[in-house]
């Protein structure tokens, strides 16, 4: 295709798209505006009826909480495959591999790096029915201690302590973990998820009831299936750039 | 919309075109990175904390690490197709 045709082709189109985007940008609803009353009663109904004060949290893991499960199983699914797709082609073996991080620098700020997010990543998932946080990026932030394990150690280190034989577990055990806590609430003659313990004091970490279990299985689930998809493109690389080849 | 607003959307708007414009694929994973931490400001300053967190964590931890981690195999594969 030549040049004048390939323009002529984007202009129509960026002209196409522009003028789409302008129709949709002028139809939206004015700044700030709320029409759904799902927010409102939620943000009402919240405190009183499940004694948790960040209402956002108590969507997730409470009024949506068998949503949150698909998600969950998601993330499961997304780090199942990439086990299953890296681990079939994997050439070379990392087994007696050394790749030390000799900077002093590197090791003192990834150090520190692993001790912050370790204490953070607890608290945000401990607290994530009364400030912003919860399971997921409580996870999230988890799985960031072993990365900075890898990045001030060596990968031994990281290989030792987030290998698949732990991370596989922790993040089968929080899949699971999120339904069976469901399941267990039709012990009790109750819905699927339904909360099955004391609601507990708002504004204390008590408060909740078996929403807390959910949030910590959640939290469990993230944190294992990040280490699995990190610790599986990492092994990859490792093998790739220094492991012996084994075919 | 309060100045503070205005310029979080700034550097949004600004970020988003340096990602695509990016031709490097490490500074690109960097400007990703960049720009995931501009929308967190956004999201801040529109109040929406948990939102933020989210963005947090996804998008300064969890891709720019995937991407930099996938760039580096590529990478090494092509040093070693070179070399032997």
């Amino acid at each position: 295709m030549s040049r004048p045709v390939r323009l002529g082709m984007f202009l129509v189109g960026a002209l196409g798209l522009g003028a789409l985007l302008v129709a949709g940008l002028v139809g939206l609803p004015r700044f700030g505006d709320y029409p759904g009353p799902y927010g409102d009663l939620i943000a009402q109904l919240a405190v009183p009826q499940r004694h948790m004060v960040n209402t956002v949290t108590a969507v997730v893991f409470d009024y949506r909480g068998f949503d949150t499960m698909g998600e969950e199983l998601l993330l499961f699914a997304a780090a199942s495959s990439t086990a299953l797709l890296l681990r079939e082609t994997r050439e070379h073996d990392t087994e007696d591999l050394v790749a030390a991080v000799r900077s002093d620098a590197v090791r003192a700020a990834g150090g520190l790096g692993a001790i912050v997010t370790l204490v953070v990543g607890l608290d945000v998932v401990a607290h994530g029915f009364i400030t912003p946080g919860g399971g997921f990026q409580g996870g999230v932030l988890l799985a960031a201690t072993f990365v900075f394990l890898f990045i001030s150690t060596e990968y031994r280190a990281f290989a030792r302590l987030a290998p698949a034989t732990y991370a596989e577990p922790v993040e089968s055990l929080g899949a699971g973990g999120y339904a069976v806590v469901g399941l267990a609430a039709l012990v009790y003659g109750l819905a699927f998820l339904e909360n099955f313990i004391g609601l507990g004091v708002p504004g204390r970490l008590s408060a909740g009831g078996s929403a807390i279990l959910v949030n910590w299985c959640a939290g469990l689930a993230v944190c294992g299936g990040f280490l699995v998809i990190f610790g599986e493109t990492l092994q990859e690389n490792m093998a790739e750039r220094y492991g012996r080849s084994t075919r | 919309m309060v100045p503070l607003q205005l310029v979080a959307v700034l550097f949004v708007g600004l970020g988003a075109p340096a990602v695509v414009l990016s031709r490097d694929l490490v500074k690109q994973a960097i400007a990703v990175a960049i720009y995931g931490f501009a929308l967190v400001v956004l999201f801040l300053v529109y109040q929406a904390p948990d939102v933020a967190l989210s963005a947090l964590v996804v998008g300064s931890i969890a891709l720019p690490l995937v991407l930099v981690s996938a760039i580096a195999r590529v990478a090494a594969q092509g040093k070693r197709k070179g070399t032997s």
